[in-house]
């Protein structure tokens, strides 16, 4: 049990790592879906360590917003690359106070 | 049909003239001049039908009745129920008040036809009959209420148709304002007499606890002595009341003033019906004033004195109305004297006689003063300041004005008292009551009848005798049938009146027995009856040696002034009365008033209270608010808040990175803490 929620713990800093320090918006945004997973896993082994099935009904539900926030962030960044001709997301910085 | 039957008719004597008000009111401008007249004049007409069939009833059952019409005012204790008491005293006045009222209305379609072309105003004439109509509607309210507060309506009824009515040229008289005035006089004095009928029913009510005539009477019959000094109160109090409305000393003056109305006014309101209220409201309280100490005496010797009075003023009038006034109050003396000694029928035997003979002496008077007016616009004289009712641009009118002269004859032998003429047997029947009660009111009486045939033989010889001392006089014709008509009625009812209560018959005694319980019967005692006589025809016969033997020029002073000399001053004067009360109430009220308005308003509450006080002080707070609260304080205040949230917000824009990181970072970190504190705590 403890493996897994290691494994999922050092996958969740991989991937909050990665959407802090990467610059690149594709990677930033797999870097969350690392993030997502990462929670997914730590439902998986509750669930299985508790007996009860609701944590892995959680993770279809996680599955499913992860795919439609897919949909949408790659839509973004497409919208972003096709104003800027760039996909780093320094260069998107117009709100700065 | 019986007599309960006949007195339930009786509210209609008060709606016919009050439907013939409305009438006129809503219509009268839109019918013809005559259509307004016949109006009224048919409503006064069907309320004296009524009134015989009242009487008729009365015959039947000589009780009377009371006819219950509404609940008025229930207030606690207070109970007044609108109803009418017909008994013979009440129907007698009806029968008068009717009577005379409905000849007079058909004299005046006649006489106000002209007085309003006179006065160049034709389109006012049915607003005459609107207020005529009110006041008999009024007049009959007063006569036929069966309790206090239902009289008093009335009495207040007639006295607004008399401001009306005495104002009616409001416009016109001396000045431009004179008529005016004379009416706000009558008006203002007789709220003093008002204000004595008020306290007199609040102590009614205090001490009887009911207003109704029946009730108060036999609830002061059943207490006897003790209801002694609560009557005497009462009584002295509606006396003051009686003073007002009847022109007694020392209310009278108004009554002079109120010649300024058109004469059938004068007749109506200010010498047959009106004016005779007080004497009715008194011999009302017939019960009262003879439980009463003091009172009765005090009446008598007012009358009498007020009697004595007037008549020596009217030596020395030249307004051929103003003699008459002066006359009208003279006999209404008589009658509150003949209240005072206890004569109450002979009271309401005078007053009726006199509402005859009067009223046919004012309307003569109107007939002799529209002739003048007519010979004075005939004769288009310069004459600017002509007087149509001076006695002096008159004379020799016997020729002229054939009726005019008789009837006027007629009325001014009833007023001295020449038998067998109305005036002879009432003034006879006073006189015989007084001289067994109190021999001072009886001489002075006998002295003011003596001066009032002195003063009618003075008028008559001026007006009719002699040659016409103006053009105009001279120019005079008779009046027309609508106006000589009623006059010949009058005059035969001044010359028959005494009938009504004819020595040795009586019928009048006994018809009021049925009301006024215990009254004896007078006795006709020829000596007085002699006297009075022979001082009439001696005072006639002075009046003739002094203005009919050599008539007078119309510039001459008048024979008396050089034989009476200081006494001929003071009663050209009248006493100085009105002057009196102009130094002793006008002229402190009007100073009072200009203080007040100079002074307390001006002075005191405007430049003071007002500007200093209340301005000064308001604007010197407002101008401390705005200066010192406002803008130093308040005003600093919300700029402080404005600079300093400008500068936090500027301050906190920092944190506004734009990178994506920064923010992702700020989460992690509050998702750490809020986590962490979570699992800790």
């Amino acid at each position: 049990m403890i493996h897994i929620l290691i494994l999922s713990g050092v996958l969740f800093t991989l991937g909050a790592l990665g959407v802090l320090i990467r610059r690149n918006a594709i990677v930033m945004f797999m870097s969350i879906e690392l993030m997502l997973n990462a929670a997914n896993l730590a439902f998986v082994g509750f669930a299985r360590s508790m007996g009860a099935l609701s944590g892995q009904v959680f993770v279809f539900f996680v599955i499913a917003v992860a795919a439609a926030e897919v949909a949408i962030g790659l839509a973004l960044i497409v919208a972003v690359y096709r104003n800027r001709g760039s996909i780093d997301v320094d260069m998107v910085s117009d709100l700065k106070g | 049909m019986t007599a309960d039957t006949l007195f339930s008719l009786a509210p209609l004597v008060i709606l016919f003239p009050l439907l013939g008000f409305v009438f006129n009111l809503v219509a009268g401008r839109r019918i013809s001049e005559r259509g307004a007249g016949i109006v009224a004049s048919a409503a006064v007409g069907l309320a004296f039908v009524i009134s015989i069939l009242q009487f008729v009833a009365l015959g039947l059952d000589p009780a009377g009745a009371t006819i219950h019409i509404a609940e008025w005012i229930v207030v606690g204790e207070l109970e007044v129920d609108w109803a009418l008491q017909i008994d013979t005293l009440s129907v007698t006045m009806l029968l008068m008040v009717t009577g005379v009222g409905g000849l007079i209305h058909i004299y005046a379609i006649g006489y106000m036809h002209d007085d309003v072309r006179f006065q160049g105003d034709p389109s006012r004439f049915p607003r005459f009959f609107v207020y005529f109509s009110l006041f008999m509607t009024a007049m009959l309210i007063l006569v036929t209420g069966n309790s206090y507060l239902t009289m008093f309506v009335g009495w207040e009824g007639v006295g607004l148709s008399s401001y009306l009515l005495i104002s009616f040229w409001y416009e016109k008289g001396e000045k431009g304002i004179g008529n005016a005035l004379a009416g706000k006089k009558a008006f203002i004095v007789n709220r003093v007499g008002d204000l004595g009928f008020i306290i007199a029913m609040l102590i009614t009510f205090w001490f009887f606890g009911t207003l109704t005539f029946e009730e108060v009477f036999s609830e002061a019959e059943a207490m006897g002595a003790a209801a002694v000094t609560a009557a005497t109160a009462i009584t002295l109090f509606l006396f003051v009341g009686a003073a007002g409305k009847s022109a007694q000393i020392p209310l009278f003056v108004w009554l002079p003033d109120a010649m300024a109305g058109p004469t059938p006014v004068s007749a109506l309101i200010h010498a047959a019906t009106m004016v005779t209220a007080g004497i009715y409201m008194l011999v009302r309280n017939a019960p009262l004033l003879e439980l009463a100490t003091v009172t009765p005496n005090i009446i008598a010797i007012v009358g009498a004195a007020t009697a004595l009075l007037a008549a020596s003023i009217a030596l020395a009038r030249f307004d051929i109305k103003r003699v008459l006034a002066y006359s009208t109050i003279s006999q209404l003396g008589f009658m509150i004297a003949a209240v005072g000694i206890g004569a109450y029928v002979a009271a309401i035997f005078h007053l009726v006689a006199h509402a005859f003979f009067k009223a046919l002496l004012f309307l003569s008077a109107g007939s002799v003063i529209q002739g003048v007016e007519h010979g004075h616009h005939h004769e288009d004289s310069a004459e600017e300041d002509f007087n149509p009712n001076d006695m002096r641009v008159m004379g020799g009118l016997r020729t002229r004005m054939k009726v005019t002269f008789w009837v006027y004859l007629i009325g001014a032998l009833a007023l001295a008292g020449i038998p067998p003429l109305a005036g002879f047997f009432s003034k006879d029947e006073i006189l015989a009551d007084a001289s067994h009660v109190n021999p001072a009111v009886y001489w002075v009486l006998v002295l003011a009848a003596f001066l009032t045939a002195f003063y009618m033989g003075r008028q008559v010889l001026m007006v009719f005798f002699g040659k016409p001392r103006s053009k105009a006089a001279e120019a005079t014709k008779e009046s027309p049938a609508t106006m000589v008509a009623p006059l010949v009625a009058l005059a035969v009812l001044a010359v028959g009146g005494g009938l009504i209560n004819a020595p040795g018959l009586l019928p009048l005694t006994r018809f009021l027995q049925e009301t006024l319980a215990d009254i004896e019967e007078p006795e006709f005692i020829a000596a007085i009856a002699i006297l009075t006589t022979l001082l009439a025809l001696a005072s006639i016969g002075l009046a003739w040696l002094l203005y009919g033997r050599r008539p007078i020029k119309s510039r001459a002073p008048d024979p008396l002034q050089a034989r009476l000399g200081p006494v001929w001053i003071a009663i050209r004067h009248r006493w100085w009365v009105d002057e009196f009360y102009d130094w002793l109430i006008v002229r402190r009220y009007v100073s009072l008033a200009r203080w007040l308005a100079e002074v307390a308003d001006e002075r005191f509450l405007h430049d003071w209270v007002h500007d200093r006080v209340i301005a000064l002080s308001y604007f010197r707070a407002t101008h401390w608010l705005a200066s010192v609260l406002d803008l130093r304080f308040i005003d600093r205040g919300f700029d402080g808040l404005g600079a300093l949230t400008r500068r936090g917000a500027s301050g906190l824009a920092v944190l506004q990175t734009g990178y994506v990181r920064n923010y992702a970072a700020a989460v992690f970190i509050g998702l750490v803490l809020v986590v962490s504190y979570l699992l800790l705590s």
